[in-house]
């Protein structure tokens, strides 16, 4: 009795371990994209997918000339969610490249185990300090910018425009730390205080109230996604918005946060590495067929995303789809050879881009849809702070 | 430390305590009258946002919506109550836990199929903006709303099971069960109001609540957890002992996400001054907690005399 | 009977990652590790919950512990497994020991609730201990070293440790509930009063039992520190120690595998449906949901009444 049963119980598990099991092809890339896709959070990783898939879809469905096939997977904002299901990537699905997350610590939880089994990481959005630094890894490339990038850009402009005080906030994990660090590097006013906030957050009365009792000039705040919309909203009902002004980094005022405060945004002001009225060749087709597709406005996020796609083409078109050849891929990435909607692109030896930086603000467009516009550039061909404890040549 | 500073704080204590209070009152009631563990009860919590979400956009206006949320929770509520939690009163406490814990689960997993992983709710745009209570201190109005609307419910909470017929059923079947149903009240149909009832104080919290935190899926673990510190703390059983309870918790978390850090920065680096403040207030209220178990189980205004 | 399928199912475990490397099943090898793993965890818990009735909230704080102290000894650069297991194994017990002195005076849903209460404060200990990663978690550069020429950062050697451990550990267990210990804990469990009547020091071999769950819990986090190269607080948050409780019941409170069928049981069940919708959770509730209402022995139960009938 018993033997039918373990023997049906085995018979079972080999049928569905194999029809699950995939076979691996070499005439075709596979990418893993994971990235957050559920929770208060979920519209960064869509509009990362989003772009990513429009610049596939432009490519007619391959990369690099080889037919693409992405395998596609949702972190839900929990490390422990996306370790297992970048093991399952590599390990299950082999996966040839990996991309899409959005946070830093879910992506520092995951990366070792990627770099481990001689992967490719193509960041489209997070890039902690220490992969910039002492950790660099010829494995990561990073199509967004360092982490610090956007926070330096925004203490530069809240310099330049003569605040004597500042009052800073950021989320309590690795890229909140590089946030409030990079801000301060170019800030040269007092920092009346520096607050952590729980990652993931929503709910900001104590911090409010805490800041009220401060009286800063300015409040810098660097918090994306769901947690931006509510802290916005809870300022600006706590009357807040009318006496400090309000500083952000470009991804805590783009569109996933328009959509969800919209006209108490406007007259923010942030700072970014691309603008959607940027005036170039590639941005304008990248605007024009985002609309189009998917009905909204881009984020940087999605701009981000797209770019992400770009250089990977580029790359494993330089190789000619021979993607067992690390060190020919590695160079093929380095080389940055393709065109960026954010114009100019470089890479710096640690793997992380070189790039402007521009100064935005919520406005609206000649069609009166709220937008972020360019106003002006605050740094040109940027690095990052990190670059010489990197070993890497 | 400024005046205002400490008002503001203690205003957002009392927010979050009143809404904490809508959730243990529900819970102890329960635990008091059935002796039930319930862990879906956080799942109302949810059932009622996504409900008071969906309501509003179908409305346009929030106060419908939180209305009819709170009679579709008591529904659901009144249908679990009928179809799979009458079972388990009989059961062992084990059983309880691991019922409604699968609860959790599938309610999870539902709300995600019917409405996906989340919704937004706005306030009412009447209420985006703040209203000046004091010169220097200009407060959310919304929160100020949120406020009144607990303390409204606290009264005719207080009102319903001190004055009136059904509030003293209530009361006898939560001090003796056998005696009440040996005087003839009908326990079953008792039971599953109460519980309905319960379910409805849930989805006001988790309607007014949704504007401020995020709808979403799996909102019910982290304040069910809460609730039950507050029940232990207050008693179970005891709508007082909630109150006293939900109050004591809302303004510790509140003191711990504030006023600790903000001592704690004059010695540690800001990130560990930041992560260390609200840990250390949660660490306080289960001591709180674990003391009480321990030479008050019967919490600090016990039901059950 | 018994022994055949004991000796098949040992077989097989044993043959397992061999032929998991021709077939192109490595994935599977790391996901039984973990099964096997959770196993552990499962099976510790039902030592405190099925032979010593004790209904703990809290266990995921143990596994947690054991987890940590790992984590912490590998960042302060103590890779040796020789040491950071065992220091693991004894510091869980330790703290289960604690938190036993103090609950185990309590009764019923009492008892319930203060070991929540426990589990919760070290919750939050890890979480505001930002120097070892607090919410973010503690990233492991490397698996514990054994020595022995053995590198455990292979998946299949790391399969055999963990089944070697998981082996000894229940071997451990079936001795102990065939002593004179074991029965005294199931005769606690059934009628606490009567042993106490006739002379037993029931608390304290409630509290010996309770410690030595937390032990065992202790090391399965150890392992569980290894196979995801990672620690985080939420190893120890209470939805944890529920999925414990769920595989305890699934396979069946009390019996001797029913960690080890509980643990098979919800981890297949978990890959299986997540293949099919991302709704699996659904269906994992409403199983759970079923045997407690319908089956209350679990899987080993409806096994045995298999064999009987």
């Amino acid at each position: 009795m018993t033997r039918r049963l373990v023997v049906h119980f085995v018979g079972f598990f080999a049928l569905w371990a194999a029809t699950a099991a995939p076979l691996h092809a070499a005439d075709r890339i596979k990418i893993g994209f994971l990235s957050t896709l559920s929770g208060p959070n979920a519209a960064i990783g869509a509009d990362i997918r989003d772009g990513f898939n429009l610049a596939l879809k432009l490519a007619g469905g391959k990369v690099g000339g080889l037919p693409a096939e992405v395998v596609i997977g949702d972190d839900q904002f929990n490390p422990d969610t996306g370790k297992q299901l970048a093991d399952r990537m590599l390990k299950r699905d082999r996966v040839d490249l990996l991309t899409g997350m959005v946070f830093s610590n879910i992506m520092l939880a995951v990366v070792p185990a990627v770099f481990e089994q001689k992967v490719f990481y193509v960041s489209p959005n997070a890039a902690p300090s220490p992969l910039a630094g002492k950790q660099c890894n010829p494995l990561f490339f990073v199509a967004s910018w360092p982490n610090d990038a956007y926070h330096e850009a925004a203490g530069q402009y809240a310099t330049t425009k003569g605040f004597k005080n500042a009052y800073l906030i950021a989320p309590n994990y690795q890229a909140g730390k590089d946030s409030l660090a990079g801000f301060k590097r170019f800030y040269q006013g007092k920092v009346v205080d520096e607050v952590y906030t729980k990652l993931g957050q929503l709910d900001y009365a104590a911090e409010i109230a805490q800041i009220r009792a401060a009286k800063p000039e300015a409040l810098y705040a660097f918090l994306p996604g769901g947690m931006g919309i509510n802290f916005i909203k809870q300022f600006v009902a706590a009357g807040m918005s009318k006496d400090i002004q309000l500083i952000v980094p470009g991804f805590g005022s783009d569109q996933d946060i328009i959509r969800a405060v919209g006209e108490p945004m406007l007259g923010l002001f942030d700072t970014a590495h691309w603008s959607y009225d940027l005036d170039n060749d590639a941005n304008r087709r990248f605007v024009a067929e985002f609309e189009k597709e998917y009905k909204r406005i881009p984020s940087v996020f999605a701009a981000q995303g797209y770019d992400t796609a770009l250089l990977i083409d580029s790359a494993v078109r330089k190789v000619k789809g021979n993607l067992d050849n690390k060190d020919a891929l590695r160079a093929a990435f380095r080389s940055a050879d393709f065109k960026s909607v954010r114009g100019a692109f470089k890479f710096n030896r640690n793997q992380y881009p070189i790039q402007d930086y521009y100064l935005r603000v919520v406005a609206k467009d000649a069609q009166g849809r709220i937008v972020n516009k360019k106003l002006g550039t605050v740094f040109t061909n940027h690095g990052d702070a990190y670059v010489q404890d990197c070993a890497m040549k | 430390m400024s005046g205002i500073l400490l008002l503001e704080q203690a205003l957002n204590g009392l927010q979050f305590g009143l809404m904490l209070f809508l959730l243990a009152a529900g819970l102890t009631l329960v635990f008091g009258i059935m002796d039930m563990i319930n862990l879906a009860h956080g799942s109302l919590y949810m059932v009622g946002a996504f409900l008071a979400a969906t309501f509003a956009e179908l409305t346009g206006s929030f106060w419908l919506a939180v209305v009819l949320a709170m009679a579709g929770t008591a529904v659901v509520g009144m249908a679990l109550e009928i179809s799979v939690l009458r079972r388990l009163y009989a059961r062992d406490h084990l059983a309880q836990v691991l019922a409604t814990f699968a609860i959790i689960l599938i309610a999870n997993e539902g709300v995600r199929l019917i409405w996906g992983p989340q919704v937004p709710l706005s306030a009412p745009p009447a209420l985006a903006g703040p209203v000046q209570i004091l010169p220097g201190l200009d407060y959310s109005s919304y929160r100020l709303v949120i406020i009144a609307v607990g303390l409204a419910v606290a009264v005719a909470l207080y009102v319903l099971v001190t004055r009136t017929k059904t509030g003293m059923l209530v009361r006898a079947g939560a001090s003796n069960r056998e005696m009440a149903t040996a005087m003839g009240v009908d326990i079953k149909l008792l039971f599953t109001l109460v519980f309905g009832f319960g379910a409805a104080l849930c989805a006001i919290a988790g309607a007014m609540l949704g504007p401020i935190l995020a709808v979403q899926v799996g909102m019910g673990e982290s304040i069910l957890i809460l609730a039950f510190v507050v029940i232990v703390i207050g008693g179970i059983g005891s709508i007082r002992g909630a109150l006293v309870g939900a109050l004591v918790v809302g303004m510790a978390d509140t003191i711990g996400r504030a006023f600790i850090p903000a001592l704690l920065r004059e010695f540690l680096p800001p990130q560990f001054a930041s992560a260390l403040g609200p840990a250390l207030a949660s660490i306080l209220i289960y001591v709180l907690m674990a003391a009480i178990l321990f030479w008050k189980p019967q919490g600090l205004f016990p039901a059950r005399g | 009977m018994r022994r055949w399928t004991l000796l098949a199912v040992l077989a097989l475990a044993v043959a397992f990652p061999l032929v998991a490397r021709p077939l192109g099943w490595e994935f599977y090898v790391g996901f039984a590790s973990r099964i096997m793993i959770y196993a552990l965890a499962a099976s510790s818990l039902n030592l405190i919950l099925g032979y010593g009735g004790m209904l703990s909230f809290g266990h995921a704080a143990f596994v947690g512990a054991g987890a940590y102290v790992v984590g912490i000894l590998m960042a302060e650069g103590v890779a040796s497994a020789w040491v950071s297991w065992p220091l693991a194994v004894a510091a869980a017990g330790a703290l289960a020991a604690a938190v036993g002195a103090v609950s185990l005076r309590t009764r019923g849903v009492y008892f319930i609730m203060i070991t929540l209460a426990f589990a919760q404060m070290i919750y939050y200990i890890a979480v505001g201990m930002k120097a070892y990663g607090g919410e973010e978690g503690l990233n492991l550069p490397a698996r514990s070293s054994v020595g022995f020429g053995l590198d455990l950062k292979d998946d299949a050697t790391f399969y055999y440790v963990v089944l070697g451990v998981l082996i000894a550990a229940l071997y451990a267990m079936h001795r102990l509930a065939r002593a004179r210990f074991g029965r005294v804990i199931e005769a606690i469990r059934e009628n606490e009063t009567r042993m106490e009547a006739i002379g037993f020091a029931t608390h304290r071999y409630k509290l010996v039992c309770f410690a030595l769950g937390g032990a065992v819990a202790g090391l399965s986090g150890a392992l569980l520190a290894n196979q995801n190269s990672y620690v985080n607080p939420n190893l120890l948050y209470w939805t944890q120690s529920g999925s414990l409780m769920i595989m305890v019941i699934l396979g069946g409170v009390g019996a001797l595998y029913g960690g080890l069928l509980g643990a098979i049981a919800l981890l297949v069940l978990e890959e299986v449906f997540s293949v099919y919708t991302i709704h699996w959770q659904l269906g994992v509730g409403a199983i759970l949901l079923a045997i407690v209402l319908y089956a209350p022995q679990g899987l080993a139960g409806l096994l045995a009444r298999r064999r009987d009938g």
